[in-house]
């Protein structure tokens, strides 16, 4: 074992403040050459600008457009562990490795479809009992009332522990004999539940971790909205003889509506990424648990099938992005981000 | 006048949603609450528990949270026989790479997004969004491929250039957003009193912008800070390991040690918490700075 030592420490410093201090250098020469190109050589009006965002160009490039381009690339090779460097680029194998994704198991049985049905199953599970949740807790502490500061703030517990230690916390817990889960279950005299060997009941595990760890977001962001209506919206209805189910009908979720659109996209992105929770708890890789996210990781890492991987990646991609603007496009939720 | 407004008050406070909640309600609201309580904290108070439960009782089927004979050896072990402190560094060191990475690279391109309708601007903003919808997740394979051909396996630049690949688009982002909300008022003026573009750009703009930076620097931190799939692609050594990674070792399926495990987490948690509770209002008015407006 290795312990942190002084000689460690300056050596990790060294590496990372000489890269820091490369990027730096790096920008300054860019900004220079674009100072030279378009200011002196071209004249250009926009040259401040493109000056201030040269080095983002060429980070963004670097890191992201690059690793998107040589994805797509990947995606026509049958690039593995056995032909790591020997592997062929063509458009038949190309082809052959989407048509791979839908005509043949992705892992060892689970098929694309039913895989995509259960990501589409874990997402809408998800979002809707963090959105309820979190409905309930914001109109439940949205009063004036004792101890709201201790109730909001210990509420809030599962979103600021680190979501890995909660998760294998959590894989713990479900354990047969002595996670709590089980336990409770016991004492309150029901037949305690094979959490990790059952397919159900370890996808729904895998839920049961996802919801506790994603109502505090949704009650927070919910809780800001509720406090920024007007009580006097509430007063008018009152005098105008609404009922409480009535005014939360018509004053409080359209008054939501800004609050809550952002807030449904990034779950429903965040969930369907979620790679942490299904994977963690599935100790005993079932692949009933596996979503999207985690069946990329298998084929690409436990299987080694890169070139076969990287199409599943973009035909995950797509799928994503479909959901996402469906959603968009529906509540009209970005108007505005744009200007 | 004033009785008015005192009386308005009173009929406030009759009138907020909380009026005319009887004793009975009220008791329910906070019967509610408390059990609701009790499920987001007993989970975490466990590993509490785990941590400080002597080595020889590591499985039990007790639900107390202070165990009998709770004793410290956990700690113990990770700090001096563990490299617990070691993967602690590490961590510390890629992640706060990454935030400047993030936060030298977006301040001054997220101005410009802001200020100047440059050509390429649209398309840029809307690549921008797009990537926000990329998890690094989906770029795992071209990732791990490019690193090993340019040998950054096992590296600290290594996993900081993987994690830029999704922070630097995202502080972007952001930082436009904020910097959208400061008047350009204040640019003309300064332009009035002589200052150059660049001068009121680093002498009024990023002055005003501390909290949206600060808020860039705390999110690009925690991302790294708890992330572990990167790490566990991009790190195979276990002198090189991330604490997330280290902690996963601790829990894993073959070699289950729940008492490092759970010490561990707690010398995390603790301090990652206590900045985020102290944090969250300011967190949580990032997280939409950029989305929604207004």
């Amino acid at each position: 074992m290795e312990a942190l030592t002084a000689e460690v420490a300056v050596n990790t410093l060294k590496e990372l403040g000489s890269m820091v201090l490369y990027i730096i250098l790096g920008t300054v020469i860019l900004e220079i050459l674009v100072y030279l190109v378009l200011g002196k050589i071209f004249k250009s009006k926009y040259t401040l600008p493109y000056m201030l965002m040269i080095a983002a160009i060429f980070g963004i490039t670097m890191l992201v457009i690059y690793p998107i381009g040589y994805e797509v690339r990947l995606a026509f090779t049958n690039m593995g562990l056995r032909h790591f460097r020997t592997y062929t680029l063509s458009w038949a194998q190309g082809l052959k490795n989407f048509g791979l994704i839908f005509s043949e198991p992705v892992l060892k049985q689970i098929r694309f479809f039913p895989l995509l049905f259960r990501t589409i199953l874990w997402t809408a599970v998800n979002v809707v009992f963090h959105l309820a949740g979190g409905l309930g807790l914001a109109i439940l502490l949205n009063r004036q009332m004792r101890g709201r500061g201790i109730y909001r703030t210990l509420l809030v517990f599962p979103w600021a522990v680190p979501q890995i230690i909660a998760v294998l916390a959590w894989k713990g817990e479900f354990h047969y004999e002595y996670g709590f889960v089980n336990v409770i279950l016991k004492s309150i005299g029901m037949q305690p539940i094979q959490w990790m060997v059952s397919p159900f009941w370890n996808f729904a595990a895998a839920c049961i971790t996802n919801i506790w760890l994603g109502i505090p977001f949704m009650m927070v962001i919910i809780l800001g909205g509720l406090q920024s209506i007007p009580l006097e919206f509430y007063d008018a209805a009152e005098i105008d003889g609404a009922s409480r189910w009535q005014q939360f009908r018509n004053i409080t979720l359209p008054l939501l509506k800004p609050v809550l659109t952002p807030a449904v996209v990034l779950g429903i992105i965040w969930t369907f990424n979620n790679f942490n929770v299904p994977y963690m708890i599935n100790a005993n890789e079932l692949e009933t648990t596996d979503i999207l996210v985690t069946a990329l990781f298998r084929a690409a890492f436990e299987y080694h099938r890169y070139g076969f991987s990287a199409a599943f990646a973009m035909v995950i991609f797509i799928a994503l992005f479909i959901i996402a603007s469906v959603y968009i496009r529906m509540t009209h939720g970005l108007k505005g981000a744009y200007e | 006048m004033k009785n008015k407004t005192k009386q308005n008050n009173i009929s406030r406070f009759f009138i907020s949603p909380s009026r005319g909640d009887s004793p009975f309600k009220r008791v329910v609201i906070h019967l509610t609450l408390m059990v609701a309580c009790a499920i987001a904290v007993y989970p975490v108070l466990r590993i509490i528990s785990v941590s400080l439960r002597p080595g020889d009782r590591l499985l039990s089927t007790s639900l107390a949270i202070i165990p009998k004979d709770a004793s410290l050896y956990s700690y113990y072990r990770i700090i001096f026989e563990k490299p617990f402190l070691l993967w602690l560094w590490n961590s510390l060191a890629i992640t706060t790479t990454t935030a400047f990475i993030g936060l030298i690279l977006a301040s001054t391109s997220a101005y410009a997004f802001s200020r100047w309708k440059f050509p390429g601007r649209g398309p840029g903003l809307f690549f921008l969004l797009t990537t926000q919808m990329i998890p690094a997740a989906m770029l795992i394979v071209p990732i791990y491929i490019l690193a090993v051909r340019f040998q950054l396996i096992n590296s600290y630049r290594g996993l900081a250039l993987a994690y830029s690949v999704s922070s630097v688009p995202f502080s972007i982002w952001i930082l436009k957003g904020y910097y959208d909300t400061i008047p350009r008022e204040l640019e003309e003026a300064a332009k009035i009193d002589g200052a150059s573009q660049m001068g009121t750009f680093f002498r009024i703009i990023l002055p005003l912008s501390t909290p949206a930076l600060a808020i860039v620097f705390l999110f690009n931190f925690m991302m790294a800070w708890n992330d572990w799939i990167m790490a566990r692609i991009m790190l195979q050594r276990e002198n090189m390991f991330t604490w997330p990674l280290g902690i996963w070792t601790f829990a894993g399926q073959f070699r289950v040690e729940w008492g490092s495990f759970a010490a561990a987490s707690i010398l995390v948690a603790v301090p990652v918490m206590a900045l985020f509770l102290y944090s969250s209002k300011w967190l949580i008015s990032g997280l939409t700075l950029g989305s929604v407006k207004g």
